[in-house]
């Protein structure tokens, strides 16, 4: 099978704060061939998103595929609101690194 | 009134300064109104909870100084939200403050100020609780407890477009803000001359962090949003931005969990069905936006406690073998700390840079640490003096952790300063929830005034 990582078929990965108690990821691409691609290709789904970030799949709250802007976006609970004491992130700004390097299947 | 133009040029006032070139362009193009929110919650629980801002006193001014000249020399309406990044009692009264100041210095002709808080007092919410009526947990919170209310410092009400709409139809100039919903400082402006509620609410989204809609990224410019009956348009005043149709839809997903709805008190914006139109190469057009007002009167709350005061110590790692056992050399610390001060009453949070510092629990390469660690150690405890024997023990006795095997007995760790450092008291979100109010403008008190009168 033919696999290009997320981070070259996508303009755009991050996360931000959603509010205190969540963590939004924001996977945006630049045209409709590439957000097709991934969208079939199951590489970013609520189960593989659970997965890659070894948490339960209740703590996804969202998980949209978001035409008007070609992009998938999820969202997941903090395992401590925003801030507290030991919070290493408290923007949520860093949490999308492990997305970045995601196998896509390009056959799909 | 067919058509009315506003400028918002900063999505956080304060946070850092606008860029002046934009903002004077957007002024040029003669808006009916200027205006920006100056809070987040995105600074953690430490600014509310405290009662400080999170921004230096002198970017809050040179903003407010910018938009009150510019808006005094059209003679159009400035508002601002969530003043001082909180929107606390204190951070309203320092704003109006601030522009009694700027308006003396520039010798500005009289105008009328007003301002209103959000503040609650707590035996309002516990009396709420205690008359059965739910205090509902946001983002799978439960109900609000007593027990949480009692941990809580302070709390501020979210205000919908009520208290500004009351202060436009009072006639005032400027208008500074308690917490606020961003998109309603918009949106009330809009609503005051008639527009629909779709439109004006989607004016307020698409506004409210200024250059965010635009690309390339470039914060802190401003952008002009032009509402009519049918459309709302928004316009990059950068000369190097533009709104695109990615853009503008784009920025419907930032910072907020569903791309589709964005909830406010008194309702619901949907941007489901929402049309996105290049009409100009720097200006997009939106259509298609509704809102679906709420059958009961729900306002957000957002609410903070302080856990204790604070100190935070550092500790680096070379040595693979401690590296490899760095669980171990932190428990070691830990039970030095048991040992003191017994099992409870004080905190200590480490993060192991290198490891998983930033993602913790969620770091897929946790068990892959880097060659060398940074050990961020934090120390809390009821008193100063305690915090700071707790971070300092906690963060001294990792030089002194006893691995059986580790070669260098001279000390277990790398120090870039041999002590603690005092930080902000830790706190915590304890409220994200909201409650039903009978009337929109009972949680926020409006005040008015005449300056250089």
């Amino acid at each position: 099978m033919s696999v290009k990582k997320l981070s070259d078929l996508a303009k755009t990965i991050r996360s931000k704060n959603a509010g205190t108690d969540k963590i939004t990821f924001d996977v945006i691409f630049r045209e409709a061939e590439a957000y097709e691609l991934v969208k079939r290709s199951g590489a970013l789904t609520r189960e593989t998103v659970a997965a890659r970030l070894r948490i339960d799949p209740q703590r996804i709250t969202d998980f949209v595929e978001y035409d008007p802007a070609f992009a998938i976006k999820f969202t997941i609970l903090r395992d401590q609101p925003s801030g507290s004491a030991g919070d290493g992130d408290i923007f949520g700004a860093q949490q999308y690194a492990p997305f970045l390097d995601l196998e896509v299947d390009t056959a799909a | 009134m067919k058509s009315l133009k506003i400028i918002c040029p900063n999505g956080h006032l304060g946070f850092a300064p606008l860029k002046r070139e934009s903002f004077r362009l957007g002024v040029a193009e003669k808006p009916d109104y200027i205006a920006a929110d100056s809070g987040s919650d995105d600074i953690g629980p430490v600014p509310l909870g405290s009662d400080t801002c999170a921004s230096p006193k002198a970017w809050q001014r040179h903003d407010l100084e910018e938009m009150l000249l510019a808006a005094r020399e059209l003679d159009v309406p400035m508002l601002i939200g969530s003043a001082g990044d909180t929107g606390s009692n204190s951070r309203v009264d320092m704003y109006v403050e601030m522009i009694r100041e700027i308006a003396a210095e520039h010798g500005l002709a009289p105008f009328r100020i007003g301002w209103f808080y959000s503040e609650l007092d707590k035996e309002l919410v516990r009396a709420k609780i205690r008359s059965g009526s739910e205090v509902t947990g946001l983002d799978a919170r439960s109900p609000l407890s007593e027990a949480e209310l009692d941990d809580t410092t302070r709390i501020v009400a979210m205000a919908g477009v009520h208290p500004y709409r009351a202060l436009l139809e009072q006639g005032c100039d400027v208008i500074i803000g308690g917490r606020s919903s961003d998109s309603a400082i918009f949106a009330a402006c809009a609503l005051h001359h008639g527009f629909p509620e779709a439109q004006s609410y989607y004016l307020g989204k698409v506004l409210e962090c200024a250059s965010f809609c635009a690309e390339p990224y470039g914060a802190k410019e401003t952008v002009l949003g032009e509402i009519t009956q049918d459309w709302v348009e928004v316009t990059a005043m950068h000369p190097g931005q533009r709104c695109t149709i990615a853009s503008v839809a784009g920025h419907a997903m930032y910072e907020r969990s569903n791309p589709f709805h964005e909830y406010v008190a008194g309702g619901l914006l949907d941007m489901t069905d929402c049309r996105y139109e290049q009409v100009s190469e720097k200006t997009t057009r939106v259509t298609g936006m509704k809102f679906i007002p709420a059958e009961q009167l729900r306002v957000k709350l957002e609410g903070s406690g302080k856990v204790g005061e604070r100190f935070v110590g550092m500790a680096g790692i070379r040595d693979p073998y401690t590296i490899a056992h760095v669980d171990e050399v932190i428990d070691w610390a830990k039970t030095q700390v048991r040992d003191r001060f017994g099992p409870d009453g004080w905190e200590l949070h480490y993060n192991v840079f290198g490891r998983d510092g930033i993602m913790g629990a969620m770091e897929p390469l946790r068990d892959r640490p880097a060659h060398e660690l940074m050990v961020v150690v934090q120390g809390v405890a009821p008193t100063r003096e305690m915090a700071e024997e707790v971070a300092m023990t906690g963060t001294r006795q990792l030089f002194y952790a006893r691995l059986p095997d580790v070669k260098g007995t001279a000390g277990g760790v790398s120090f870039v300063f041999d002590e603690v450092m005092q930080a902000s008291p830790a706190h915590r979100w304890t409220v994200n929830h909201t409650m039903a109010v009978d009337e929109p403008l009972e949680l926020f008190p409006l005040h008015t005034a005449e300056i250089g009168a």
